[in-house]
C-alpha cells in the first residue's frame, strides 16, 4: 500500500517540474491556427480604401442569414471603395453566426476575413450585431480612412484582378 | 387557323402554326433554344448567333414536287454547311433540327466565349446579376475558360446616364440591339442607335433630351445583360433579395399587371419597402410592358408625409386623436346631416371602399359623388368594350377611333397597344384639335377647333371614306378622353361617341364599344357603383350639412372654396395626405395606402382586377372601406369593414355587371404566349409571369340584352373669349404635380414647371416668346408660367396643363401677360 502511494506521490512531484499546458486566461493569450475562424474583419487595400463593394454574395452564402447588406453608390467626392458600389450598411448578427467561414469564400475582393478574435460575449442581444465600423479594420498607418477624396477615373473597376487565395 | 406544319427538334416531332420560327416551336415543345437578341414580340435580327443549331431540310425531288427518299424510305434531309439561327429561320413541313449535336453545341460555345471577350464580369456588383440571361446561358452553355487574353478587354465607360431614368454600362454591352429594336418597332420613339463600328460599337440616344421615351424602364426589362439599369434601382438590392407582390397600377385607367419587388432595409429604419416596380404580364392589357410613370412614381405611397393618426378640430386647430374619438365625432355629425350628406369621392379608391362610400351614401338618402371631371361612365358601362375584347388581337377588319385624347400622355399603355393595332392593319382614325405622338400611325386624322368635338363624332359616320371606314368595320372601338374638356364637355362627347357606335351597331360584342381615357385608375369602377359627377360642386357643397371626402383634394385643386366659415358644411376626409382639404377638415381619417391591403380596380376597359398586400401597413392607417364602415356603425349602418373580399361578395350581389365574380374567379390565371419569367429568363426578360390573376372583364347592358337609352347629344356652345382674350383648355400632361406623382424625386426633372402653349401668332400677338416666363389669369387665378410654342394649335387657344399647380377644370377665358414689360415700368 506504501509502494503505490510513493508511486502516485513520485507521478505527483515529477509533473511539477513539467512545463504547464494551461495558461493564464485572460492575462495570457495563445495565439491562434493559421486557418482558425474567429470574428470577421473587413479588410482594406493598401490606399485605406475598403474591399467590400457590397456584393452581397455573403449574404447569400451565409447559411444562418447572419449577414445583412445594403449598397449605395461611390463618387469621387465620397469614396468608400474602388469602382462604383460600396457597403453602406454591413452587419453580422454574431449569435447567428457559425463561423464556417462561407462568407470568404463568396467574397470576390476577398474582403472579408475570419480573423483571430474569438472573445464574443454580450450582456445584451443588441450587442451581438457588429455594424461595419466595428468590423472595418483601421486604415494603414499613414492612409486616410474612408470616405476619400479621390482623383476622378482612378478606381473605375470594383473587382481587381484577382490572386490566388493564401492562407 | 393556320396551316400546321409538323417538324422534328431532337428527335420529338412537333406541329405548329406555320410560319413560327423554330426557337418559338422548341419553346412551345418545352425546350429552350438559347437567345440574346431574339425577343418573341420583336422582328427576329439573327445579331447574336446565340441560337445556332443545326437545321435539316427534306431534299425534294424537282420534277415531281415530292421528297427524296433513301433506301430505308425515309426521306432525305440536306444540312447546310454551317449552322443556321433557329430565330430566323421559320418552320417548314419535314424539318429536322438538332439543337444538342456536337456541332451546335460548340457553335453555342464558341458564341458565349466571343460575347465574353470584353464583358468585364463584374457581376458581384452588377443590378442584373442574378436574373441575367448572359450569366445563365454562360453558366448553360459557356465554355467556363476563356482563351483570349484577360488584359486584352476592352475597358469603357461603365455609368453613362441615358437621360435621367436610365444609366448605361458600355462594358456589358453585348450589341444585341434588343432596346434600339423596342424603342424603335415597339414604342415608336426612335430615340436610342449604334454608333461606331466593331469592337468600338456603342448605344448612344439621338434625342434631345436623352432617352426621351415613357417607355424606357422596359428596356432595362429586356437588356439580357446588365447594360441597361434604371436610376431607382441602382444598387438598390440584389435580386434574390427581393420578395414579389402582384399588384395593379394606380396611376391611369390601363390597370397594368405589375409586381412590387420588396425588401427590409436599415435605410428606411427596419420597414420594409418597395424597391422596384416590375410588368407582371397579362396579354390582353398590359402584354411585358409599363410605362414609366407606372415603374418610377410609386413613392408617394411611401412618403414620410403620409398621414398616421385621426385628426379632429379641437378649438379651431387639427389634434390627434384616438380611431374612436374621431368616428364618434364624425359619426355623430354625419348622422346629424341625413339626407344632407354627401360623399364625394375619386376614383383612386378601389371598388371595395367605392361600395362602401355608395351603400352609406344610399342608407342615409345622402348624395354619392364622383370626383372626376370627365362625363360619360354611365354609358361606357351600357354601351362599354364587350366581354373578351383585347386590343392585342385586333388588327384587320377592326376601326379604333380616338377623339379628344392625347393617349401617349394619358394612358401610354394604350397608346403602345393602339399603335400595334394599326400597324397590323387596323384602321386608325385620330380626331384630336392638335397633333398627337398617334398621329403617324392614323390612317385619318380628323382636326377640329376645341369646342367641336361632339359635332366631330357625330359627323364621323357621314363622312365619306372616314365614314366606311367606321361604319362598314368589323369591330369598332371608340376611346374618348378629355383633352380640352371639362365635365360637360366629355359629357356631350361620349354621348355622341355611344351614338355613333351604337346607330353602327358596334356594341355589345367583343372588340366593340366605347372605352373612357379616365383621370384616375378606378373612375370606371366608381360609375359602375353608382358614383356621378357634378357639374356645379360648389353649390352641392354649400347646400349640404356634412361632406364626406375620401380620395380627394377639391380645395387643392381649387373646385371648393368656403364661402361662409358660419354655414359651411361639417367636413370629414379621408386621405393618405394632410392635403389642403384635410386642412380644413373638421376630422381627418387616415387611410392606407393600396399597397398595404387588398382591392380591385376596374380599368377603363372594365376589367376588375385584384391588387395584393406587398408592404406591411403603417401603424394607424385603415383601409378606406374599413374606416367607412367604422363610421357607418356610429351613425347606426351596419356596414361589412373586416375583409375586402366580403365586401366584394356583397358588391357582386348587389351589382349586376359583377354577377358571378369572387376574388377567386380574379385570381385565374391561364397560359399566355410567349411564356415569361420562368427560368429562361432570357426569353421575355424580367417580366414577371402571372400567377396572380388576369382579372375578369365585365358584361355591359347592350351584351346582355338589357334595355338602356341612349342620352340626346347636348349641344356645347363654344366659349368664343373676347378680345384680348384666349381660350384656356385642359390638357393632361403624363408627369404632373399631382400627389401620386410629385414624391417620385427622379421625375422631377420630367415633370418641369408649369407651362402653357400658344400658337406663334398668339404669341406675336401677346408679345411674349418662347421660354419667356409669363402671367397667365383664368377664373381669378393666376399664375407665372412659362410659355411653349406649338404652331398645330389653332390661334385663340392657350393649352393648359391639369395638376401643375394652375386650377383647370373647364374650357374658360384667359389673359396672357408678360413679366418683362411689367419690370420694365
Amino acid at each position: 500500500m506504501l509502494r503505490e502511494l510513493t508511486r502516485g506521490l513520485a507521478t505527483t512531484f515529477k509533473s511539477m517540474f513539467e512545463r504547464p499546458v494551461t495558461i493564464q486566461y485572460p492575462e495570457e493569450k495563445r495565439p491562434v491556427r493559421p486557418r482558425f475562424r474567429g470574428r470577421h474583419v473587413l479588410k482594406r487595400y493598401d490606399n485605406g480604401l475598403e474591399k467590400c463593394i457590397g456584393c452581397a454574395l455573403c449574404a447569400a452564402a451565409c447559411p444562418s442569414d447572419a449577414i445583412f447588406v445594403e449598397a449605395s453608390e461611390n463618387t469621387d467626392e465620397k469614396r468608400f471603395s474602388p469602382g462604383d458600389r460600396y457597403a453602406s450598411t454591413y452587419e453580422i448578427n454574431m449569435l447567428r453566426c457559425i463561423y464556417c467561414g462561407f462568407c470568404e469564400d463568396a467574397c470576390p475582393t476577398e474582403a472579408i476575413v475570419l480573423g483571430d478574435n474569438y472573445e464574443l460575449s454580450f450582456t445584451d442581444r443588441r450587442d451581438a450585431i457588429y455594424d461595419r465600423n466595428m468590423l472595418l479594420e483601421p486604415a494603414p498607418a499613414g492612409q486616410s480612412t474612408t470616405p476619400q477624396k479621390t482623383v476622378p477615373g482612378e478606381f473605375t473597376r470594383s473587382v481587381p484582378s484577382m490572386q490566388d487565395p493564401q492562407d | 387557323m393556320a396551316k400546321q406544319v409538323t417538324l422534328t427538334i431532337d428527335g420529338k416531332p412537333i406541329t405548329v402554326d406555320e410560319g413560327m420560327l423554330v426557337v418559338d416551336a422548341a419553346k412551345k415543345a418545352g425546350m429552350d433554344i438559347p437567345v440574346f437578341c431574339y425577343h418573341p414580340k420583336m422582328e427576329p435580327v439573327g445579331m447574336c448567333r446565340m441560337c445556332l443549331v443545326e437545321i435539316g431540310r427534306p431534299m425534294m425531288d424537282r420534277s415531281t414536287g415530292k421528297p427524296l427518299l433513301d433506301e430505308k424510305g425515309e426521306p432525305k434531309l440536306q444540312f447546310l454547311p454551317k449552322l443556321e439561327t433557329a430565330c430566323t429561320n421559320p418552320v417548314s413541313d419535314g424539318m429536322v433540327v438538332l439543337t444538342q449535336s456536337e456541332k451546335a453545341k460548340a457553335g453555342q460555345k464558341s458564341t458565349i466565349e466571343f460575347l465574353l471577350t470584353s464583358h468585364p464580369l463584374d457581376c458581384p456588383i452588377c443590378d442584373k446579376g442574378g436574373e441575367c440571361p448572359l450569366q445563365n446561358l454562360t453558366m448553360a452553355h459557356g465554355p467556363g475558360r476563356s482563351r483570349f487574353l484577360y488584359d486584352e478587354k476592352m475597358h469603357l465607360a461603365k455609368n453613362v446616364a441615358l437621360g435621367d431614368l436610365i444609366f448605361l454600362d458600355q462594358e456589358r454591352c453585348i450589341q444585341c440591339a434588343r432596346c434600339i429594336r423596342f424603342q424603335d418597332e415597339i414604342a415608336g420613339d426612335a430615340v436610342l442607335g449604334f454608333d461606331e463600328r466593331a469592337r468600338s460599337t456603342r448605344i448612344v440616344s439621338l434625342s434631345d433630351p436623352e432617352f426621351d421615351s415613357v417607355f424606357s424602364g422596359n428596356t432595362t426589362d429586356i437588356c439580357p445583360v446588365g447594360a441597361l439599369t434604371t436610376a431607382d434601382f441602382r444598387f438598390g438590392a440584389r435580386p434574390w433579395e427581393l420578395n414579389a407582390s402582384a399588384s395593379i397600377c394606380s396611376q391611369c385607367p390601363v390597370g397594368c399587371n405589375i409586381t412590387f419587388n420588396t425588401r427590409r432595409e436599415a435605410r428606411a429604419d427596419g420597414r420594409i419597402v418597395i424597391k422596384r416596380v416590375m410588368p407582371r404580364q397579362n396579354e390582353e392589357v398590359n402584354e411585358t410592358w409599363i410605362c414609366d410613370k407606372g415603374r418610377f412614381a410609386f413613392h408617394y405611397v411611401e412618403s414620410k408625409d403620409r398621414l398616421n393618426k385621426p385628426l379632429m378640430r379641437k378649438s379651431g386647430k387639427l389634434a390627434r386623436v384616438s380611431w374612436d374619438a374621431a368616428t364618434k365625432f364624425a359619426g355623430e355629425a354625419l348622422t346629424k346631416a341625413k339626407k344632407n350628406l354627401v360623399v364625394l369621392a375619386s376614383g383612386r379608391l378601389s371598388n371595395e371602399d367605392l361600395f362602401n362610400l355608395k351603400a352609406l351614401a344610399d342608407q342615409v338618402g345622402g348624395k354619392a359623388v364622383l370626383y372626376s371631371g370627365m362625363g360619360g361612365g354611365d354609358l361606357t358601362s351600357w354601351v362599354g368594350v364587350g366581354q373578351g375584347t383585347n386590343l392585342g388581337g385586333m388588327g384587320k377588319g377592326s376601326t379604333i377611333v380616338v377623339a379628344a385624347s392625347d393617349l401617349y400622355e394619358e394612358a401610354p399603355i394604350w397608346y403602345l397597344r393602339i399603335k400595334q393595332a394599326a400597324q397590323r392593319g387596323a384602321t386608325l382614325i385620330v380626331a384630336n384639335p392638335r397633333e398627337t405622338k398617334l398621329d403617324r400611325y392614323a390612317n385619318f386624322v380628323i382636326r377640329y377647333s376645341y369646342g367641336d368635338e361632339g359635332k366631330t363624332v357625330q359627323d364621323l359616320t357621314k363622312k365619306g371614306k372616314i365614314g366606311d371606314a367606321f361604319v362598314k368595320a368589323e369591330n369598332a372601338l371608340i376611346l374618348y378622353g378629355s383633352e380640352g374638356l371639362g365635365l360637360q364637355g366629355s359629357t356631350a362627347l361620349a354621348a355622341a361617341c355611344a351614338r355613333a357606335l351604337n346607330d353602327t351597331g358596334h356594341v355589345g360584342r367583343l372588340n366593340n364599344g366605347l372605352i373612357g381615357v379616365w383621370q384616375r385608375a378606378n373612375d370606371q369602377g366608381a360609375w359602375e357603383l353608382g358614383f356621378r359627377p357634378e357639374e356645379n360642386l360648389q353649390a352641392v357643397f354649400d347646400k349640404a350639412d356634412a361632406v364626406y371626402i375620401a380620395g380627394a383634394d377639391p380645395f387643392g385643386d381649387g373646385l371648393l372654396k368656403i364661402k361662409n366659415a358660419k354655414t359651411r358644411p361639417f367636413i370629414a376626409v379621408q386621405d393618405l395626405f394632410e392635403n389642403e382639404t384635410a386642412k380644413l377638415a373638421d376630422v381627418v381619417l387616415p387611410a392606407q395606402a393600396y399597397t398595404e391591403r387588398d382591392g380591385t380596380f376596374t380599368s377603363g376597359e372594365r376589367r376588375v382586377q385584384r391588387f395584393y398586400p406587398a408592404v406591411p401597413a403603417l401603424e394607424g392607417p385603415k383601409p378606406d372601406f374599413a374606416i367607412t364602415s367604422q363610421l357607418a356603425k356610429q351613425m347606426g349602418v351596419i356596414l361589412e369593414g373586416t375583409s375586402a373580399s366580403v365586401v366584394f361578395e356583397i358588391m357582386v350581389a348587389d351589382q349586376s355587371s359583377f354577377a358571378g365574380l369572387d376574388y377567386a374567379k380574379l385570381a385565374e390565371v391561364k397560359s399566355q404566349w410567349p411564356i415569361v419569367g420562368r427560368g429562361d429568363l432570357y426569353y421575355g426578360g424580367t417580366t414577371y409571369e402571372n400567377k396572380d390573376g388576369l382579372g375578369v372583364q365585365l358584361s355591359n347592358s347592350a351584351q346582355r340584352g338589357e334595355k338602356f337609352s341612349l342620352p340626346r347629344v347636348q349641344k356645347v356652345v363654344a366659349l368664343r373669349p373676347k378680345e384680348k382674350k384666349l381660350l384656356a383648355v385642359p390638357i393632361t400632361k403624363l408627369y404632373d404635380r399631382g400627389v401620386t406623382v410629385s414624391s417620385a424625386e427622379l421625375l422631377e426633372q420630367r415633370i418641369g414647371e408649369i407651362y402653357i402653349a400658344l400658337h406663334s401668332s398668339a404669341a406675336e400677338l401677346f408679345k411674349v416668346s418662347a421660354g419667356e416666363r409669363v402671367r397667365l389669369s383664368l377664373d381669378g387665378v393666376s399664375a407665372e408660367v412659362q410659355v411653349r410654342i406649338d404652331d398645330t394649335i389653332s390661334a385663340g387657344v392657350v393649352l393648359v396643363p391639369r395638376s401643375m399647380g394652375l386650377p383647370i377644370h373647364e374650357p374658360t377665358a384667359a389673359s396672357v401677360k408678360s413679366i418683362r414689360k411689367a419690370a420694365v415700368r
